[in-house]
């Protein structure tokens, strides 16, 4: 088990956004969160990725090594050196940075030469600053964004833009990717395309994926299972076949006739 | 092309040398002076461009910062023998009263000591942002001058130190702008200058890359304040005297219109910022002497005119050219090339580009 979260609940004064959250996420699956709109589901990813601190309950993540750390409340940027990145529903790119500066920037996180080296550069930074660049080189043209390696970031048409936030994401050598609506405003052969691509870097990068998104035919492609969330509560979990078949699911997607 | 570029670089500074040489030889006092102010303003306005322009945080402490240096070299370099007659209200603290150092290790010491000062009130004050930030950094550099102002047995208070031995030497203070000037470069070409300008663009995003926002402002920070200390040094001995109130706030907006025209988030538009607004401020000094047009007495030239005309330079410059003269954009040997061998195609190109 990668991740579990453990009745996490997220009150906003007396707005309770999730309430006891339980999540488990294992190895090498690809998770998805649904929900109608305002069910807490980027609520949830903030409480992991720490930019929120749960009111209560604790969030675990197990390390490469085995190790079980609790990481409730730790700084955003200690989670991602931890190995969990995550994209953003509405894009964050570095915009006025390039392509290939975006990607080189996440690797920042892994350097180890203190700032007076780095700005003397002095060899062992160099070490790693050829390193950070052969890294980024090297993921560039895996993931066929090298053509475009120097434009603006701003530049790039939007199907692109959503590919090189996964891709930066990506470059901080992650082993948990949480994807927050990847598919967000794509048509349907974008989303098609995207589907294959997160195929692809679950496949190649021996990645665990937890996306949140609306897109069903992408749910329920490549999701190995599914958590539905109402209203910060979960009211169902299963696998793609369970959950179309739910009731309760269809009733919040569907709303319930309030004369039967 | 790396190779080439660095050769260039090295010929150019070699070549500017021999120009600090000539000044320093052939012109004029006058000329030599503002020189040296072009130089001291370009070491400041661009450690002010590191806070402002590459990491995004919009500080106004820089004037508090040349405080600490300014003082460190007044308090340090002042000769011991005439301490006793500068410190005639309250004689100096017995503790430093024997000390004195030499320049060079008096600014290194007001550096450090203005960037402990940074570390020291970054530490709660960089969690605000925006104008929150602008308004309190401005504060701690008020609270630094009226300290200045009190601390009279350190600091001779509102009287000042006169008498430091009074540094007119081009070439001294060229090598220490282009000291300045290659640590920055080279801190902002590195990993962490790139993760600077990151939090810039996105600090959220730049927050979940990894990158932790307090650890890298408060570096940026301190670098920027250790520089504005030496900075303040070199102004200090170019004066001759401190006074507490040379760094009045209103200071810091000399720098903050420097980075601004010049292009936030340009070494080379802190430069040229730099030489402009203080050229500028200096021969634009004809609008403070009274004119008289045809018999008659032109009203508005009077003294303190030159300041509003460069008031409304800085309102168009906001109003219409944000950016500045380099914007984040930085002079390249390839660009000036280009630009040689083509001009008018490199004009060309660069208005198709925007």
């Amino acid at each position: 088990m990668i991740l579990k979260t453990k009745d996490i609940t997220m009150q906003f004064g007396g707005v309770t956004a999730v309430f006891k959250l339980n999540i488990d996420i294992n190895d090498g699956e690809i998770v998805a969160l649904i929900g109608p709109n305002g069910a807490g589901k980027t609520t949830a990813f903030n409480m992991v990725t720490g930019v929120y601190t749960p009111t209560e309950g604790k969030v675990f993540y197990t390390d490469a090594k085995g190790e079980q750390i609790d990481i409730t409340g730790k700084l955003p940027s200690d989670i991602a050196k931890l190995g969990i990145a995550r994209t953003f529903q509405n894009i964050r790119l570095f915009k006025d940075l390039t392509v290939y500066e975006n990607v080189l920037i996440a690797n920042h996180l892994h350097l180890k030469s203190d700032f007076l080296s780095a700005t003397l550069h002095l060899p062992w930074y160099m070490n790693e600053a050829k390193q950070m660049h052969r890294n980024t080189e090297k993921l560039l043209q895996e993931v066929g964004l090298w053509e475009v390696r120097n434009e603006k970031a701003s530049s790039l048409p939007y199907g692109q833009q959503r590919r090189l936030e996964i891709v930066r994401a990506l470059a901080t050598k992650p082993r948990l990717l949480l994807l927050d609506e990847p598919a967000a405003g794509m048509n349907p052969k974008e989303t098609e395309e995207l589907t294959e691509f997160i195929r692809q870097i679950h496949r190649e990068y021996n990645l665990t994926i937890f996306m949140i998104e609306h897109h069903m035919d992408l749910v329920m492609e490549i999701s190995d299972r599914i958590y539905v969330l109402e209203f910060g509560m979960t009211i169902a979990e299963g696998t793609p076949d369970e959950i179309q078949n739910n009731q309760r699911v269809i009733d919040a997607y569907l709303g319930v006739d309030e004369d039967a | 092309m790396k190779k080439r570029d660095m050769i260039l670089t090295i010929i150019g500074i070699i070549a500017l040398f021999g120009l600090a040489f000539f000044v320093q030889e052939e012109m004029d006092s006058y000329i030599r002076r503002i020189v040296n102010l072009c130089l001291v303003y370009a070491i400041i306005g661009l450690s002010m461009n590191l806070t402002n322009g590459f990491v995004g945080q919009f500080s106004l402490g820089q004037a508090g910062f040349m405080a600490i240096g300014a003082y460190t070299v007044g308090i340090f370099t002042v000769p011991v023998e005439y301490r006793e007659n500068i410190f005639y209200a309250m004689p100096m603290n017995p503790a430093i009263a024997d000390i004195e150092l030499p320049l060079w290790a008096a600014l290194i010491l007001g550096g450090a000591l203005a960037a402990l000062f940074a570390f020291a009130i970054g530490t709660p004050v960089l969690r605000l942002r925006g104008d929150y930030l602008a308004v309190t950094t401005l504060g701690f550099s008020e609270i630094i001058r009226i300290w200045i102002t009190n601390a009279q047995s350190i600091t001779n208070g509102a009287l000042g130190i006169k008498d430091i031995p009074p540094l007119n030497d081009v070439r001294y203070i060229f090598l220490v702008t282009v000291i300045c000037f290659v640590f920055i470069t080279l801190l902002v070409n590195s990993s962490y200058g790139r993760a600077f300008k990151a939090i810039r663009e996105d600090e959220i995003a730049a927050e979940a890359m990894g990158i932790n926002l307090f650890w890298h402002k408060n570096l940026a920070f301190m670098v920027s304040a250790f520089f504005a200390g030496i900075g303040g040094g070199l102004y200090g001995a170019l004066l001759g005297t401190v006074d507490p109130k040379n760094f009045l706030f209103t200071l810091t907006y000399n720098f903050l219109l420097i980075i601004v025209l010049g292009g936030m988030g340009s070494i080379t538009g802190s430069m040229l910022g730099a030489v402009i607004v203080t050229a500028g401020l200096e021969y634009l000094r004809f609008f403070d002497e009274p004119l008289m047009l045809f018999g008659m007495d032109i009203p508005l030239f009077r003294p303190g005119f030159r300041m509003v005309i460069f008031s409304v330079l800085l309102m168009v410059c906001v109003l219409f050219w944000r950016h500045g003269i380099m914007g984040t954009r930085e002079f390249t040997w390839q660009k000036a090339i280009d630009f040689v061998k083509n001009p008018l195609g490199f004009i060309k190109r660069k208005g198709a580009a925007q």
